[in-house]
């Protein structure tokens, strides 16, 4: 029996807000745990977890029935930490605000938004940190973080202020939408943060390769007559960064992978010791080339969506761990950048609200395992950014997710919470959902409540 | 007399969606009129009180005439939009041009776009008949079907004719249009151009490739020609507009490796000297002229053939 739930049984008084969701099955891969039992919730913070933690327990406690909530085998996880997330915040508020797109996350279980610096003014400063986490703190129903840019303004030629902006409170740097293109700023940008402890992110992409390409370059983009983008520009990006990364030490992490060839260099560069991550965007775990069909724009995504081998080799990887975190890139877009013929449209597709049903649709469908989709939504972000939370152990955040693994729904873009509504998943059936989402113990979205 | 269908679509926005027998039925249609434009006479009244707008964001001489012409000869009223000065110019997008249009209540919408997929777009937007004459790289399924009802004209049949289209394949809506329809028909498609020039996974579009034009052009019975935008010149693509000429320009020597009842297409305007020397252009064995006429015919077949549909719309 664990110490907390030893406490739990001995029927202490119950601190502030106590609540308990028991009769649950606890999904906890940080913590090698997949067991029926509960969790009580004490002062913001998971107190006992465990199968000890019945009803019962939760009573001798002192939690008053009424804060006891009998899950009924439903699924338990830690809140998911998506780290790819643009909002509109300052500067494009009629695409996403922090509270909008906190509400879509609240809604699909997202308990933590990690947000891009891709705004404007940039979040280059420490000041505008400062701005993004008060905003946060008075709108946002979940935990927001920054990323702060590499460079001065997104423009890959003056590093910003590392320090400066780490105690202000970012998490990481990244150009987000960009890549930083010139090795020299990449190599010194590394050096100086691995000083500081700071994970670089990097969008992999060699924009001279890529040039004006607008989806994956292959047989379809030459039917379709639009100019690709060669899985090359990919590669040749990696490859570039890694050596760089053996050069000065510094952790590294690829945001978003979408080729086969990009897993392999992954794997081998851990395998060689190398302080490296990598992550998937949920779109290219389920999505193919193939799903633009007759120009649709809501499928243009950076990096583009590549052939169904690339998706299957991407769902493995994440099965095997060389991937090590999936986020939903949610990028809202409005009409104004969508509804327009392909090659003008705007890259990016939300996806706060559909990241954890997809994955689930990959469980469902028995392509990727269950657990290691946890600990890619969870458990490795937090673990990467220093974070708390990602887990169900005793002490760490009470941010949750209880999911009704076979609950349907139907993805229908009007009813999004999101500003922007460009989701690639529109009409989309679902089988499972968040039903309930604790920040901090304190509930922001209850799904048979309509909250 | 209700005149039979021709298109099972409403819209004509590429020939990847045709049949053979629609094809087949356009170009016998496409022969009528032919007929029709040599007479003196050259106006029927089948279109009366249709309204056919051609939307040209692209400036285009010779489709955009050719349009207006078809039109005029089927007795539709034709207004020309030209795009350049226009509110487009001023920020107005393609969607809110359509819903403009859309508004009065045009028939037919010709629609020419320098991106791929405009014309499927508007399509989903407007509630008339769209064709597309030319949609970036994508498709000009009017120019592919005036180039078979050329070859068929002089080969007597597409099965089995070889056609090597030559130069900028990757940036060709003719191209790409010409590959799918002769391909359909039973043509065998040769693409030939240098790699830059050439679409990626070439191979994977049913065609036979070739890096050299001499290498291409052996027995064919068609070389077709493509116009090699002179932007593309200047080291971008290619070194420039004298090495290609060098390489890949047609010249009457080079095309005595065709067979020798071999035809010359080119869908205009021609750079003379860069890609096509003008002792070709206007040789015996140039047809350039007679697709302008097939052309004309081609669209009014098209035009005909949308406009039947909408008769049974109207009348379902």
């Amino acid at each position: 029996m664990s110490a907390g739930a030893a406490h739990a049984a001995r029927g202490a008084g119950a601190g502030a807000g106590a609540r308990a969701l028991v009769n649950a099955r606890l999904l906890d891969p940080a913590g090698g745990l997949d067991a029926p039992g509960g969790v009580i919730v004490e002062n913001g913070r998971i107190v006992a977890v465990g199968a000890e933690v019945t009803a019962e327990a939760a009573r001798s406690r002192g939690i008053a029935v009424e804060n006891i909530l009998d899950c009924a085998g439903k699924w338990l996880l830690p809140g998911l930490i998506d780290m790819r997330v643009f909002t509109g915040e300052p500067g494009f508020e009629y695409r996403e605000t922090l509270a909008s797109a906190s509400a879509a996350a609240a809604a699909g279980g997202v308990t933590c938004m990690i947000v891009m610096p891709d705004t404007d003014p940039v979040i280059d400063d420490a000041a505008i940190v400062d701005f993004i986490l008060r905003r946060a703190r008075g709108t946002s129903k979940v935990r927001v973080h920054p990323m702060a840019a590499i460079t001065q303004g997104l423009k890959g030629a003056h590093m910003s202020e590392v320090g400066l902006l780490k105690e202000a409170g970012a998490v990481a740097l990244t150009d987000g939408r960009k890549s930083v293109a010139s090795a020299r700023v990449l190599a010194r940008a590394l050096a100086y943060a691995r000083d500081f402890d700071m994970l670089i992110v990097q969008h992999v992409e060699e924009a001279e390769l890529a040039g004006p390409g607008v989806m994956h370059e292959g047989e379809l983009a030459a039917r379709l007559g639009l100019p690709g983008i060669p899985r090359q520009a990919e590669i040749i990006a990696l490859e570039r960064d890694l050596r760089l990364v053996e050069m000065t030490g510094a952790r590294y992490h690829a945001a978003q992978i979408s080729c086969a060839e990009s897993v392999e260099i992954i794997r081998h560069a851990k395998e060689a010791g190398l302080p490296v991550t990598c992550g998937v965007s949920i779109n290219h775990l389920l999505l193919n080339e193939h799903d633009i069909g007759a120009y649709r724009t809501f499928f243009k995504l950076s990096p583009p969506l590549r052939t169904e081998e690339d998706r299957v080799a991407l769902v493995e990887a994440v099965n095997e761990g060389v991937i090590d975190v999936i986020v939903s890139s949610h990028d809202p877009q409005s009409a104004d950048t969508k509804r327009l013929p392909f090659a003008e449209a705007e890259f990016g597709a939300v996806g706060l609200e559909t990241l954890l049903s997809a994955a689930l649709s990959l469980h469902h469908s028995g392509q990727a395992d269950l657990s290691r989709l946890i600990a890619a939504l969870a458990h490795a972000p937090a673990r990467l950014l220093g974070l708390e939370g990602g887990t169900l152990a005793e002490g760490a955040p009470a941010d949750l997710t209880l999911v009704d693994p076979h609950l349907s729904w139907k993805v229908e873009e009007s009813a999004l919470h999101s500003r922007s509504h460009n989701t690639p998943f529109e009409n989309r059936v679902f089988e499972g959902r968040a039903v309930l989402t604790l920040v901090a113990g304190e509930s922001v979205f209850d799904y048979h409540a309509g909250a | 007399m209700e005149r039979p269908a021709i298109l099972n679509s409403r819209h004509l926005l590429g020939v990847a969606g045709l049949s053979i027998a629609e094809i087949t039925a356009l170009m016998d249609l496409a022969e009528e009129y032919v007929a029709l434009s040599r007479q003196r006479e050259k106006k029927t009244n089948l279109l009366r009180g249709r309204t056919q707008i051609n939307l040209f964001f692209e400036p285009s001489t010779r489709t955009q005439s050719s349009f207006e012409l078809a039109g005029k000869r089927l007795g539709a009223d034709v207004m020309n939009m030209s795009v350049k000065g226009s509110s487009v110019s001023k920020g107005e997008t393609l969607l809110d041009t359509a819903v403009t249009l859309n508004a009065m209540n045009p028939d037919l919408l010709v629609i020419r776009h320098q991106h791929s997929g405009a014309a499927e777009l508007l399509a989903q937007k407007v509630s008339c008949a769209v064709i597309n004459a030319g949609d970036g790289w994508h498709e000009h399924p009017t120019q592919a079907l005036l180039d078979a009802l050329t070859i068929r004209r002089h080969k007597g049949k597409l099965e089995n004719v070889v056609v090597a289209i030559c130069g900028d394949i990757r940036h060709s809506r003719v191209a790409r249009s010409n590959i799918i329809l002769l391909s359909r028909m039973g043509a065998r498609v040769r693409i030939v151009g240098p790699g830059p020039l050439l679409p990626p996974s070439a191979e994977r579009l049913g065609v036979e490739v070739f890096h050299s034009l001499e290498e291409g052009l052996r027995g064919a019975d068609v070389v077709m020609m493509l116009r090699l935008q002179r932007e593309r010149m200047d080291g971008a693509f290619i070194p420039s507009e004298r090495e290609y000429y060098r390489f890949w320009g047609l010249n009457e020597e080079r095309l005595r490796l065709a067979k020798e009842d071999a035809i010359v297409m080119h869908p205009g305007p021609m750079n003379r000297g860069v890609e096509i020397d003008s002792s070709v252009a206007d040789g015996p064995r140039s047809v350039i002229r007679e697709q302008v006429e097939m052309g004309v015919a081609v669209r009014m077949a098209v035009l005909d053939a949308l406009a039947r549909n909408l008769e049974r719309e109207a009348a379902a």
